[in-house]
């Protein structure tokens, strides 16, 4: 009590209800709104760790759903190099080879259509475009990254698939090509929007600079803009990789689905995400099956994770030497 | 000395005037031009299939859209009838992710933007919202079954597919809300703070009035993203058909993104025009609500003085 703060009513060494009483006054509005100050943070504190809750409790739940399986049968080789996933037929064969080619094939080609496409119109959008037009395309850019993915599957089920199969003359249109061209389509607004940004945080003097040097636009984009830009353009790159990869729905959808490795961009294939979505409601709860899809979930989450990370290095290691 | 180099360097231009490009500039000139319509070319050939998209599902859906369609239970599967319980289920799981999502991407974004130092733990919480928004759908999906559906015995339900919504839609709610918040001009703060206010009254009474419509966009990026997604819910609450609405969050429900999903590949003689019809209302919630979103960004930053 020797440290009484100003605000309270001076203490009377008496008896102990007095003494609760004089708290009771000192606990004016002021205080209220402090202590309510104090819990306010702390409920912050509780919602901005929730982001790392939630990524722990991600990880640790789907382990914990196929530990059984990781623990007691799984060959990590086999299941990574094994070239046949056949989990109905006795015995079964849990290879994801051909799953992690055909989601490697798919990605590529998606990569090959995208990463263009979304540079060029960052670069247009963000160093060409001028006031009403820059609007418009910016609006064109999130329409097309607003389109739900099961909507690019019905396109690519109905529309890319007939014309595939017309334009190449091949038997089935639900490819590794028709899944590329949805893939690279949805990402590409993503790495547009991210380059963009990249493209932004050029400082403004860099261009002045080479402008007042008598550069053109288009020589201050490659020489200035685009070379400081590197490691954003870079994370962007990651960022649609990692977009294409975990897509779900649409590749389901277009890739045709095949268990086999691809050899070539007209062969259907299946991804890691596409048999999750397809055969987890068909295995038991609890069998290998239903655990050895967790793996596979678990394997799709470190690698994601690992992409970001490495983004966000890339990202953050250029704003420090900043 | 100088002048004199200079001048039979410039040999026969002695004469023209000043300031005319030389044809290096010229060339310079022309090459932009020509780079510029290219890139031009470039960012509408991404444009164009999204416009594309639109066209084939208007044509197409447009004709078996009508106010019956929405309204009317759906039949046989889904291959006739309405979508009304797809609908109604969309809008319970939409609202049930909204519920848990919006409160806690708020309080989040708040400690990010006015508590969180620059220190390992900021850090890391950034980290991790990066990485929660890059986790697959369907990984999400996998989470929801172990967490929600087993552990917490929600059971395959409205209210699992809803959680398992609001975790996957957390990190769209946290960076629209913290771009707001950081939006509102440090004066204010410096102002309110002055006045006696504790840290909390500033945020209650000042930052979150003037960033409400960056809050609002978060709302509806979440419902555009909620509303779209179907690998996240098919596992954990949506269910193929069904012919009545869900009865209670830990009811079951037909989905929208689900119901398409299913009419377009699994159920066996689907008119024609049916998986375009429903692609056509899908797509046109998602974009209504772009639309509001854009809108409100127009006006806030014509509105804006700071």
């Amino acid at each position: 009590m020797q440290k009484t703060p100003s605000r309270m009513p001076a203490p009377r060494p008496t008896l102990a209800s007095d003494r609760s009483q004089a708290w009771a006054d000192a606990l004016d509005k002021r205080d209220r709104a402090w202590g309510l100050d104090l819990a306010a943070r702390l409920l912050v504190l509780l919602g901005g760790v929730s982001a790392i809750l939630f990524i722990g409790a991600i990880f640790l739940f789907i382990t914990t759903e196929g530990l059984e399986f990781m623990v007691n049968t799984m060959d990590l080789k086999a299941l990574l190099f094994g070239t046949r996933w056949e989990p109905t037929v006795e015995p079964p064969e849990y290879g994801a080879l051909p799953l992690i080619m055909g989601t490697v094939w798919i990605t590529a080609v998606a990569m090959i259509i995208g990463v263009p496409l979304a540079f060029a119109a960052a670069v247009y959008v963000g160093e060409f475009a001028r006031g009403r037009q820059r609007e418009w395309l910016k609006i064109g850019i999130e329409v097309l990254a607003a389109i739900p993915s099961v909507v690019w599957g019905v396109i690519g089920l109905y529309v890319i698939k007939p014309l595939i199969e017309q334009t190449f003359g091949v038997p089935i249109g639900l490819n590794i090509f028709n899944a590329g061209i949805i893939l690279g389509l949805m990402a590409a607004p993503i790495i547009a929007t991210i380059a963009e940004d990249a493209l932004k945080a050029v400082p403004e003097s860099y261009r002045e600079a080479a402008e007042s040097l008598g550069a053109t636009r288009w020589q201050v984009i490659w020489k200035v803009v685009l070379p400081h830009a590197r490691p954003g353009l870079s994370a962007a790159v990651l960022l649609g990789v990692g977009r294409a990869f975990g897509e779900t729905i649409a590749v389901l959808m277009a890739s045709g689905h095949r268990l086999m490795i691809p050899g070539d961009v007209m062969d259907s294939a299946a991804t890691l995400t596409a048999t999750i979505a397809a055969e987890l409601g068909e295995a038991a709860v609890g069998s290998d099956h239903y655990q050895v899809l967790f793996v596979l979930g678990l394997l799709l989450f470190l690698i994601t994770f690992s992409v970001n990370l490495i983004a966000d290095r890339i990202v953050r290691g250029r704003k420090a030497a900043q | 000395m100088t002048s004199i180099d200079a001048n039979s360097a410039q040999g026969e231009r002695d004469d023209a005037p000043v300031f005319q490009a030389t044809p290096n500039e010229h060339k310079a000139r022309s090459v932009e031009q020509v780079l510029k319509l290219g890139f031009l070319a470039v960012t509408l050939l991404l444009l164009i299939p999204a416009a594309g998209i639109l066209a084939v599902l208007v044509i197409k859906g447009a004709p078996g859209l009508s106010w019956e369609f929405l309204t009317t239970k759906p039949t046989d599967n889904g291959a006739a009838g309405g979508i009304s319980t797809a609908l109604v289920g969309t809008v319970w799981m939409t609202g049930v992710a909204l519920l848990f999502s919006l409160p806690l991407g708020v309080t989040a974004a708040i400690y990010l933007s006015e508590y969180a130092r620059d220190n390992w733990l900021t850090r890391t919480i950034n980290i991790a919202i990066v990485n929660l928004a890059g986790v697959p759908s369907i990984v999400h999906a996998l989470f929801g079954i172990g967490a929600f559906v087993y552990f917490l015995e929600f059971g395959k339900s409205v209210l699992a597919a809803g959680c398992t919504l609001a975790v996957m839609t957390l990190p769209v709610v946290i960076v629209s809300t913290r771009e707001s918040l950081q939006a509102v001009p440090r004066a204010f703060r410096d102002a309110c703070w002055n006045m006696g206010a504790t840290r909390w009254q500033t945020i209650w009474r000042i930052v979150l009035p003037n960033s409400g419509s960056g809050i609002l966009t978060g709302l509806i990026l979440v419902v555009c993203r909620a509303v779209g997604e179907t690998a996240p819910i098919m596992f954990t609450g949506a269910v193929f058909f069904r012919q009545f609405y869900p009865n209670g969050v830990f009811d079951k429900s037909m989905a929208l993104s689900y119901h398409l999903f299913s009419v377009s590949t699994h159920v066996k003689g689907v008119p024609e025009h049916i998986p375009y019809t429903v692609a056509l209302t899908l797509i046109l919630v998602v974009l209504s609500m772009n639309a509001v979103a854009i809108y409100f960004r127009m006006k806030l930053r014509g509105r804006k003085k700071w």
